[in-house]
């Protein structure tokens, strides 16, 4: 029997980056906030210590920081005629577990989402005309629009001092930026982080092409940084160990670096680690939510009420607790009916790699240090005849050229033994890699649901994911990786290995973190399952944050659109406590 | 009396309360006090720092218990709560202004200089009936004091009648009519409430201060407290006024961030200290003298390269080639008068321990710097010290690794 506690105003399910910033803005509103986190207690030091963070094998390869599937999995299938199995080890996408949340182990790659991609079905049927759309393909506006967007965008850029280039600002081009940006009030916090070798040749290669390179916008500082809630960020020292790996001297933005410092010390505000929420409770109508149930790491179970509920986990996990829950109607693939695991999404990616014929120095990197272009992402290029809607971004990243992971060896390299050894000596300090990074559409038979068979450590039903890349994904890859290509033979080079990715979605290797969708957000209740301020249709006291309600991928990173919607719901909340009804009446 | 009046005539009272206090004498009171009393008690006890030492790590606040190493064993603070029977609920002003003034308990016991007496006796009368006042508002923990493991003869509180005798110089703090008021309020700030020489003074084999000499620098615990008078390299000649109140007011200034024990100083005491006390306290220490300047010899040529490869593996990231850090986030490590203080441990124990700086409401991050304890050993913690201290303009005494060996071994069996 669950023990019963006493009531909070809000509870927050995860302590990752949108809780924190939820927890924020409202304790500042005057609000008493308590975030519950599954995993531990985590802070740069001494848990992200110089002495020991540049571990790539405990990290990178041993995942010490994620997610433990021996606790919390999922099972996969590309199809629905399909078993789905349990994933045992982390492949395609790593979730966290800890304070901070993924937060903490990101590269900092901190993008806007162009204003065509909020308006994506609107856009491509008056562009292209409605017949662009095929059938199963399920995308919808999000109800929310970029230029609404553009305070709480800038608000999150202040907050991780982003270190970039405008390449907007109120509708004026900058020289240097990205030409294809939205427009932005002011230009971002810090200046762009210092270039490496390889960034420099992609730039000259890219431009020698016709394209538009511009330095990527960073969550790395530049410069040391005061951020907008006063704490102070340190500079970052091209250590090249960003992704995957805690920062250890406060220049990768995280929760910790950025927002705890402040958060923390507030009277209204606590936390709990090692809770898993297992349960978001409801009263007798089912439309009003009571608080969450959580079971602490002595396996004991508690209950803890509240008045308002907001899911801050990662975007699987908000959808798998609304389903064991039995919150919104879950999706059904057949009738094409319910919302709650309807548009999960995933992001396409594919590489070329480059052994160049200058000396590079490839250990000198940063999460998000890289050039980009940005022609042939959303709609920025015409699709006519292009066979897909949609697009990505073609990028130059020297995240790290760590020894394990991160040797981007010529084609027809042996990949052990005193082969891979001589290959490495004569080529490591000559190679380099672009990534394209293709957005992915959602579709009637892209979803998640309970998995029939296999259960989580607390007896509940594991997720089951079942998805693959469609013809849409796969012809906006071929056409992506073709313009990486052509990029770079423009670079000096000694060879060039262009590795598309094709055929079905495989679960194993890793490719992004970044999945989407699930309890998509929209206009409408029949096709999403929170309105435009991330509030649920059914129970309106509860919301749901993250990439969660992406009701398609774009073709970026997220977290930057994560962060905006974040402070974008918690301006509704603060509304929505004054006056508890749904904010969008249909 | 309409409220404006009433208002303008109690700011007037606090006002000239604070103003007069220094030259309070001593005169009976009730034990009834105004709330402006326990207000001003309660900024006393914060510029005394009387929480930090009465509350025992993870313990419960003003309930005592925390150790205190001294040369001569281990002392335990008072539970100084208003618990009837554990704490001082039972206390008079009068038993408590005896405490404060001559280290005498309710009893008449002798208490141990490890409560500063020597230097809260320089209080007067109303600032100790405040904190007294302010202290009775807390609320009150049952928690029996835990008494001192002391080497004999230590062990014999008689001993300290002797001490006293020789060392305690009991008496109000006498403003020198021939400074400010300014310089007179820094003055009592520091020798009086502030008890800043309890570590910045040099201190005898008997642990009485050097008071002909003060605030030159003396161990605090295991480290070494710097010199506060002037000293171009280990002094504060290079730190201006304002320099001084921004370092006490919010941990960091541009020649430093507060480390060690004056993290944990800045943190619960100073930061709460007004903008006038701060630039008081500032007035008072750049007039101290600083010891004679010594001239230490360079350090081998050996030795400077060996630190200066460690220092660029494991600490240029923060503290930059030209050992200047990060101006807001990382402290200088050159032109210090930390880094060249007079004794290294300090710059020791942070580099073994790591180091948080205060978390202030200025300065709310706390920023910190790991521990390299597990990672360098001995002879590369003095060949890195030794660096530090004499690299980039840099000049002070050769740090051997006996040194880092004996400030190890001590940190390892201090208290946590």
């Amino acid at each position: 029997m669950a023990k019963k506690l006493p009531e909070v105003e809000v509870v927050l399910v995860g302590f990752g980056w949108t809780a924190s910033i939820i927890a924020q803005e409202l304790t500042d509103a005057g609000m008493q906030v308590l975030a519950l986190e599954r995993g531990g207690w985590r802070d740069t030091v001494p848990d992200f210590s110089v002495t020991h963070i540049q571990d790539e094998l405990r990290y990178a390869v041993r995942k010490e920081i994620f997610e433990q599937t021996a606790r919390q999995t999922l099972t996969f299938r590309n199809r629905v005629d399909q078993l789905a199995l349990p994933m045992r080890h982390l492949g395609s996408f790593n979730p966290a577990s800890g304070v901070g949340g993924a937060g903490v182990h990101w590269n900092g790659q901190n993008w806007r989402f162009l204003p065509t991609d909020f308006v994506i079905r609107t856009q491509t049927e008056q562009r292209y005309g409605k017949k662009m759309i095929p059938d199963d393909m399920t995308i919808q506006d999000w109800g929310v629009t970029y230029d609404e967007l553009e305070p709480y965008y800038d608000k999150f850029e202040y907050l991780c001092g982003i270190s970039g280039q405008a390449g907007n600002i109120n509708g004026q081009l900058q020289p240097g930026g990205n030409p294809f940006e939205g427009p932005r009030k002011r230009d971002y916090p810090l200046p762009p982080l210092k270039r490496c070798a390889a960034t420099v040749l992609f730039d000259k290669a890219a431009r020698e092409v016709g394209l538009h390179p511009f330095p990527a916008p960073a969550a790395n500082t530049s410069k040391p940084y005061l951020n907008s809630l006063g704490v102070q960020m340190g500079q970052c020292t091209y250590c090249g160990y960003c992704e995957w790996f805690g920062c250890a001297n406060y220049s990768k933005a995280s929760p910790q670096s950025t927002i705890l410092p402040v958060l923390l010390k507030k009277p209204n505000f606590s936390f709990r680690t090692h809770c898993a929420v297992t349960r978001i409770n409801t009263d007798g109508t089912g439309k009003h939510a009571t608080g969450v149930t959580y079971v602490d790491q002595d396996g004991k179970e508690f209950e803890q009420p509240a008045r308002m509920v907001v899911l801050c986990a990662f975007a699987q996990h908000n959808v798998h607790l609304l389903l064991v829950s039995k919150i919104g109607a879950p999706y059904d693939p057949a009738s094409g009916n319910g919302v709650v695991g309807r548009n999960y999404a995933y992001q396409l990616s594919s590489t070329v790699n480059v052994t160049c014929k200058e000396l590079l120095n490839p250990f000198m990197g940063a999460g998000a240090l890289g050039q980009v272009v940005d022609d042939f992402n959303g709609d920025n290029f015409d699709h006519t005849d292009k066979g897909f809607i949609a697009g990505g971004y073609i990028a130059l990243w020297n995240t790290g050229g760590r020894p394990i992971l991160q040797e981007y060896l010529p084609k027809g390299s042996p990949k052990w033994g005193s082969g891979w050894k001589k290959s490495v000596h004569e080529d490591y300090l000559y190679s380099t890699h672009m990534q394209c990074h293709g957005a992915v559409m959602s579709y009637r038979d892209n979803y998640l649901d309970l998995d029939p068979t296999y259960k989580d450590e607390y007896g509940n039903p594991l997720l089951r994911l079942t998805f693959t890349f469609k013809q849409n994904e796969h012809a906006m890859t071929k056409f992506l990786t073709d313009q990486a290509t052509r990029i770079a033979q423009a670079i000096p080079n000694r060879g060039i290995n262009s590795k598309p990715r094709s055929g079905d979605y495989s679960i194993v290797p890793y490719q992004t973190t970044h999945n989407t969708g699930g309890a998509a957000m929209g206009d409408d209740p029949r096709t999403s399952f929170v309105n435009r301020y991330l509030q649920s249709w059914d129970v309106p006291n509860l919301w749901v944050m993250g990439s969660t309600v992406f009701p398609q991928n774009a073709g970026y990173n997220p977290t930057g659109t994560v962060g905006a919607l974040a402070f974008w719901a918690a301006e509704a909340m603060k509304r929505y406590v004054r006056d508890p009804q749904p904010l969008v009446q249909v | 009396m309409n409220a404006r009046v009433a208002v303008a005539f109690l700011l007037t009272a606090i006002c000239a309360g604070t103003a007069i206090s220094a030259q309070q004498v001593y005169a009976p009171q009730k034990p009834h006090h105004t709330w402006g009393d326990i207000e001003r008690g309660k900024y006393l006890a914060r510029a005394g720092d009387c929480e930090s030492c009465h509350t025992a790590l993870g313990g419960k606040p003003w309930a005592g218990g925390r150790a205190v190493p001294t040369p001569f064993g281990m002392v335990y603070s008072m539970n100084i709560t208003p618990d009837k029977d554990t704490g001082i609920g039972a206390w008079s002003s009068e038993d408590f202004y005896r405490a404060m003034h001559e280290g005498i308990d309710r009893e008449g016991k002798r208490l141990y200089p490890a409560f500063p007496y020597p230097w809260y006796t320089h209080v007067p009368r109303g600032d100790v009936d405040a904190i007294k006042a302010y202290l009775d508002t807390l609320k009150p923990v049952r928690q029996v004091d835990r008494q001192p493991e002391l080497h004999w003869p230590f062990s014999m509180r008689s001993m300290l009648a002797i001490w006293d005798k020789l060392y305690l110089h009991p008496g109000q703090f006498m403003p020198d009519p021939k400074q400010s008021a300014q310089w007179n309020r820094g003055a009592y700030l520091v020798e009086g409430p502030g008890h800043c020489g309890a570590c910045h003074t040099d201190k005898n084999f008997l642990g009485a201060p050097d008071r002909k000499n003060p605030m030159q620098g003396g161990f605090a615990e295991h480290v070494f407290a710097p010199n506060l008078g002037a000293g171009e390299r280990d002094g504060l000649s290079g730190w201006s006024e304002k320099d001084i109140a921004q370092y006490l007011g919010s941990g960091i200034n541009a020649h430093a961030i507060a480390a060690g024990p004056m993290a944990e100083v800045v943190q619960q005491s100073t930061q709460y200290l007004t903008q006038d006390d701060l630039q008081a306290v500032a007035v008072y220490l750049k007039s101290l003298a600083g010891p004679e300047a010594s001239q230490p010899r360079m350090p081998h040529r050996d030795t400077m390269s060996e630190g200066q490869a460690l220092y660029v593996d494991n600490c240029a990231g923060c503290h930059m080639d030209g050992g200047e850090g990060l101006a807001n986030a990382f402290p200088p490590l050159r032109e210090s008068s930390a880094i060249q203080a007079a004794e290294p441990q300090l710059l020791i124990a942070v580099i073994l321990q790591g180091a948080k700086s205060p978390a202030t409401k200025a300065k709310p991050s706390g920023l910190a710097m790991p521990a390299f304890g597990d990672k360098l050993d001995d002879v590369e913690v003095a060949a890195l010290t030794t660096y530090i201290r004499n690299e980039w303009g840099n000049r002070a005494a050769t740090v051997s690794e006996h040194d880092v060996s004996k400030l190890r071994g001590t940190l390892a069996s201090a208290p946590q």
